[in-house]
């Protein structure tokens, strides 16, 4: 494809071997038949030089080096598409998982590991640092809103911290910071079925960069706080707006 | 909701709760009759929408059964006739870009190369519309969309079926185009 060669010495892959051992049955990563059907339906193939079956093939050559310091991996989405595509359901976004966790964490892109940071420091977990009393006082002064200007909507209502709500719902922190009006057609469907949900003020934004910047640690403390947020309230399921 | 799912995985937490979709309820309560959705409002006006599958959502959570019943209601809502599907599509869906932190990351030129792909499936489609059920999805596309000058709106769901049971709200529209801004009101 017009690309010059580069010379490469095949050498045992540290990063590949140990990725390996974490994954059952390897994660299939030493079958690939180098067909490229994960390359030709990724959208982030030729960016910056790379896709995914090359990725992949550099691992298996042993170029840590190279593998370690592309930045491409923050250009894949891990969005599974080539495991869906391979005929051996060779795990790929795992591998770039590994590849971004192996970055010191203080080179990650700033916007993912500001968004990370943000969502540890507050009780929302929100990523924009979006605070749990203003979104309450959103809710609030939008629903008062609502009802003077559509009558019809007298009886809507929005809780917080409802103990035995049968949905707790989450809610991506863009409405209440920057566009909470969104929020009002998701109020009217829910009041219109009748559905008996609540939000809370623990873990309630949707968002989680902390999983993009490969942050085991911080992954788990963000899961772990919604989570005994759900418990907490005595919730039967824990509802997306996605 | 793929992070918290993933993370109970991957930590192993067993939680005391289930994980639920938002799509799936719709599905569920128009199905139901408790949700009294029609398409009435676009018969004669012929508005044509696509509409992307969330890869957290299809590809990564619940597979096709979850992509069918984003289908049903949008269907129910603006008119089977009305719906055009993008190729590929369900789980085999290509990313829109939005997903893993890209929005976030700085690497604004590559999200929107990533990003083409999506826009050229969309674009072929020749719909006025697109529906990004997802966050990240419609952040995204909304970008692409302008970005690119084409200019096509870019709608949440929620707005759409309030939209057509005739209860969408005058300050609920930011993402309608100007020929659906007053439809309803
Ligand atoms: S699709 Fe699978 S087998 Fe084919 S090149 Fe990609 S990783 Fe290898
Ligand atoms: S997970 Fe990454 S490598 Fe695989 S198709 Fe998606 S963007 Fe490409």
């Amino acid at each position: 494809m017009g690309e010059a060669a580069t010379v490469i010495l095949p050498k045992q892959s540290v990063f590949l071997s140990k990725v390996m051992d974490m994954l059952p049955e390897g994660g299939h990563l030493s079958m690939c038949l180098t067909c490229g059907l994960c390359a030709s339906g990724c959208p982030a193939s030729g960016l910056h030089d790379m896709d995914p079956r090359k990725f992949l093939r550099l691992c298996a050559l042993g170029q840590d080096e190279m593998v370690l310091s592309s930045p491409w991996v923050w250009m894949c989405t891990m969005c599974q598409r080539c495991v869906y595509a391979c005929p051996m359901a060779i795990d790929i976004p795992r591998l770039i998982y590994e590849a971004r966790a192996a970055w010191p964490r203080e080179d990650r892109p700033k916007g993912i590991l500001g968004s990370c940071d943000q969502a540890l420091k507050n009780e929302s977990n929100s990523a924009m640092g979006a605070r749990s009393e203003d979104f309450v006082f959103v809710a609030g002064d939008i629903l008062e809103e609502v009802k003077e200007a559509q009558p019809a909507w007298e009886d809507m209502q929005v809780s917080f911290n409802r103990p035995g709500a049968e949905y707790f719902l989450n809610q991506n922190s863009r409405e209440p910071v920057t566009e909470p009006d969104e929020m009002v057609p998701l109020w009217k469907i829910l009041h219109t079925v009748g559905c008996d949900w609540t939000y809370g003020t623990i873990g309630w934004a949707a968002e989680n960069y902390c999983m993009f910047l490969a942050d085991d640690a911080a992954w788990e403390t963000i899961v772990r706080n919604k989570v005994k947020a759900v418990e907490d309230l005595g919730c039967r399921y824990w509802l997306n707006t996605e | 909701m793929y992070a918290v799912r993933a993370g109970l995985q991957k930590f192993k937490i067993t939680p005391k709760f289930e994980i639920e979709s938002i799509i799936r309820l719709y599905a569920r309560w128009i199905r139901e009759g408790r949700l009294k959705v029609s398409s009435d409002w676009n018969r004669e006006l012929g508005v044509t929408f696509t509409v992307q599958d969330p890869c957290q959502l299809v590809r990564k959570t619940y597979g096709d059964p979850v992509a069918e019943d984003l289908r049903f209601v949008v269907k129910s809502v603006v008119g089977e006739e009305h719906f055009i599907e993008m190729y590929p599509n369900k789980s085999n869906n290509y990313c829109c870009g939005g997903g893993g932190g890209y929005l976030q990351s700085g690497y604004t030129e590559e999200r929107r190369a990533y990003g083409d792909r999506k826009l050229r499936q969309i674009v072929e489609t020749g719909a006025d519309y697109c529906i990004a059920p997802c966050h990240n999805c419609h952040s995204q596309i909304h970008d692409l969309s302008e970005h690119s000058g084409k200019h096509f709106p870019v709608v949440h769901l929620w707005t759409l079926i309030c939209l057509s049971m005739g209860c969408l709200g005058e300050n609920e529209r930011s993402y309608l185009g100007e020929d659906l801004a007053s439809v309803g009101l």
